[in-house]
């Protein structure tokens, strides 16, 4: 616009040259060079106004969530999951010789099509203080469960934080991850036989980090549900308490790894388990006095460039040392040879380590080797030959062991299915033979992609 | 005794690296913000990078190494729109470092400071790993560097008081050579206008309208999903229909697909840096974007 004006003057400056005294071309000149600065002068200002807004932020795009009561809903996935199953032996028999029964979720899978647990995840910040979550287990048998439920401090800076509720145990490296998310279908039996399958607690946690570029990590544990291996004692205070560290850190940029120490403490009291004693009667059992497990930890991935996507390769080990010592109970209820108490000391462990390779885009093989020492508890009632070792079948010594291998294929980052195949020699003299097929599948927010 | 004494010494000292106290601790979830905070920074700031140019920044897990990182951290500079929806949360969430809460001073999500594209109208796992906010690669476009420079550089001028100055003379000085980088860019980059390319990702999309380019296609059938066969066969028909002038894969992509499809379409393959470190010229910034344009000009021409 500015500049047909301009172009406007300098032709009527042009065609009325040959007529215009001085007089006027001096007034013409000094319009010419107002029209021209008022141009310059908005030029410029043009552009700075261009720069600004070039410059300013614009508006964050609205979310897509909808606003009103809706806007706070928290995050929420679902997972589903199911097996078809066969083995040699009966599940329902499924039991680790050496061990006591841990009364946890520890036998194989059912035979044949069976849906498994379906879980419901919940988690949003309460306030700026807290953030709560909860996972509810929806079991095949129609039950509902609390996994998890808990509430964690979002602000108390310096490294720490609290949880109180429901959770898995911070001790060793599988406890804490979602049977979901395992590599394979079931849990190491170190687990099953020392923490029922996974040690989780009605309690308290306290987590640290220290501020340092190797990652160090520290935590103590109150809890007092009494999951396996303590017991509920209806007393104040705690039941169990537990102790961890973490240390861990990268080796380039291809390989990450982690490793830890922990420890759980507990004081069980009439813990009970059944036996088949010598007169073939099934019995009840207790035992009452300390126990303590010590895990040691360790995991190492490796992905060329630190990239999983194409081959990824993962190494995880676990070794268990428990010692228990107190009294054993026979026969609580009076059912066969009648009710005797006598000391009771063992010292059991057991390993398992496990290698999952990336072969390729979706998917993976994996095998799995798993060790367990019954190691030979030393029984009072037996050693003053009240009892013979005929009455307590469950405790004879015996190294438990098992090999699995699975291959699965993952069409994305929400869906999996596997194939397990397995020979399990945990019940003595008996071999079992496992094979499954699982699917897992994830709906609803991002999973998180633990290390 | 003596040795002992000397390996207990270099393991405490091992232990107790603590990241430089004066400078501001700034932890970077990808190279170009690593970049681009130096830039803004200088010698004010220690600067981690969580990932490097080789790495799918959708696929990291919360790694140990990053959540020791996340602790002493005065401010997480990130893309955010869902791109670390997969790790960040949880590294933050174990670092137990309130200061780089989203919501805090200390949560910088670049994203947040431009608009985004591709933001699909239906938000259906179905469609692959869709990111609800739109296309989070929002640093190939350099106008948008441009604006997130400002908003990190008025950020650090709040976290770090005490040098505000310094991080705002120094954004003021980048601009002022980002933006006459842009013009020359732009001003190179002409003959790729209407120019069609095959992606790997979707990784590329506002670099290919920055400058005007077209997208003929993706190796992915959807976003996230790994190239299946079906797909590819079905994209090499397309392409016989409608050439396109090259493949276009980031240095973290996986190479096979692109290269199966550009041997039998009879196209090149071009591997850009994609982010700050992904070749050997790319090494800040304006490495990136020259080399990234050398490239496609060179199959362009």
């Amino acid at each position: 616009m500015l500049r047909i004006t301009l172009c406007a003057a300098a032709l009527a400056v042009a065609s009325g040259a040959a007529f215009a005294t001085d007089a006027d071309m001096a007034q013409i000149r000094e319009e010419i060079r107002q029209l021209r600065e008022a141009y310059e002068r908005r030029i410029t200002a043009l552009e700075n106004r261009l720069g600004e807004a070039e410059a300013k932020p614009k508006p964050a795009p609205e979310p897509a969530r909808s606003a009103g009561e809706n806007a706070f809903n928290p995050a929420t996935s679902l997972i589903l999951q199911g097996t078809a199953a066969r083995s040699s032996r009966d599940p329902e028999t499924y039991r680790i010789d050496g061990f006591a029964p841990s009364g946890g979720e520890v036998g194989t899978a059912r035979r044949g099509l069976s849906l498994a647990e379906s879980e419901l995840v919940v988690t949003a910040n309460v306030d700026p203080y807290f953030r709560g979550l909860l996972i509810a287990a929806l079991t095949p048998e129609n039950e509902t469960e609390v996994e998890e439920a808990f509430v964690q401090t979002l602000a108390l800076g310096r490294g720490l934080t609290l949880k109180g509720g429901r959770f898995l145990s911070g001790i060793g490296y599988q406890n804490e991850i979602h049977q979901h998310a395992w590599d394979f279908q079931d849990a190491p039996l170190a687990y099953k036989a020392f923490l029922g399958g996974r040690f989780s607690d009605d309690g308290v946690q306290l987590r640290w980090v220290a501020p340092t570029d190797l990652f160090l990590e520290l935590g103590a544990e109150l809890g007092s549900a009494g999951s396996f291996p303590a017991t509920n004692r209806n007393r104040n205070g705690a039941n169990a308490w537990s102790v961890f560290g973490h240390a861990g850190g990268d080796i380039g940029a291809s390989i990450a790894w982690r490793a830890g120490l922990s420890m759980l403490r507990a004081s069980p009291r009439e813990r009970a388990y059944d036996d088949t004693d010598s007169t073939g009667t099934v019995v009840t059992n207790a035992f009452s006095g300390r126990s303590r497990v010590w895990i040691a930890d360790a995991v190492l991935k490796w992905a060329p460039n630190g990239n999983p996507g194409e081959t990824n390769f993962k190494l995880q080990g676990e070794y268990f040392r428990r010692t228990e010592s107190g009294e054993l109970t026979y026969d609580t209820q009076g059912a066969s040879l009648g009710t005797q108490t006598g000391s009771y000391a063992s010292r059991q462990s057991g390993w398992y380590l496990q290698a999952v390779y990336q072969f390729m885009p979706r998917w993976r093989v994996g095998y799995r080797l798993d060790r367990l020492s019954a190691g030979s508890a030393r029984i009072g009632l037996m050693e003053s030959r009240a009892l013979a070792a005929q009455d307590f079948p469950v405790l004879a010594a015996y190294r438990p062991r098992r090999r699995t291998a699975m291959i699965d294929w993952s069409p994305s980052e929400y869906s999996r299915v596997r194939v397990q195949l397995a020979r399990d020699y945990a019940r003595l003299g008996e071999a079992d033979s496992q094979l499954l097929v699982q699917y897992v599948m994830s709906l609803g927010a991002h999973g998180a992609h633990r290390f | 005794m003596e040795s002992k004494l000397k390996i207990l010494v270099f393991l405490g000292s091992a232990l107790c690296s603590i990241p430089a106290l004066a400078a501001l601790n700034v932890f970077a979830c990808e190279p170009e913000w690593g970049a681009l905070a130096r830039e803004l920074g200088g010698d004010k700031l220690s600067v981690y990078e969580a990932t490097t140019a080789l790495q799918d920044p959708h696929r990291i897990e919360a790694r140990p190494s990053l959540i020791a990182r996340a602790r002493s951290a005065d401010l997480v500079v990130c893309t955010g729109a869902d791109l670390e929806a997969g790790w960040l949360p949880l590294v933050l969430a174990q670092s137990g470092n309130p200061k780089i809460r989203p919501g805090e001073p200390g949560f910088f999500e670049a994203a947040r400071a431009v608009a985004l594209l591709e933001r699909p109208a239906r938000i259906d796992r179905a469609m692959g790993d869709v990111h609800p906010g739109g296309n989070p690669h929002v640093h190939l476009d350099p106008r948008n560097v441009a604006v997130i420079a400002q908003a990190l550089g008025e950020r650090l001028a709040a976290i770090g008081a005490a040098d505000a100055a310094v991080f705002r003379g120094r954004t003021r000085a980048f601009l002022e050579r980002w933006r006459s980088a842009i013009g020359r860019w732009e001003a190179g980059a002409t003959p790729l206008k209407g120019v069609a390319l095959v992606v790997a990702h979707k990784n590329l999309t506002y670099l290919v309208s920055w400058l005007g380019m077209r997208e003929a296609g993706s190796l992915e059938p959807q976003p996230g999903m790994p190239p299946t066969t079906a797909h590819l066969a079905e994209l090499l028909a397309r392409l016989k229909r409608e050439p396109a002038r090259a493949v276009v894969r980031a240095a973290y992509n996986d190479p096979r697909s692109a290269e199966w499809l550009a041997e039998r379409a009879k196209i090149p393959t071009v591997v850009l840096p994609y982010t700050v470190g992904g070749s050997d010229k790319a090494n800040d910034l304006f490495g990136l974007y020259e080399d990234t344009i050398e490239r496609l000009l060179a199959v362009a021409r």
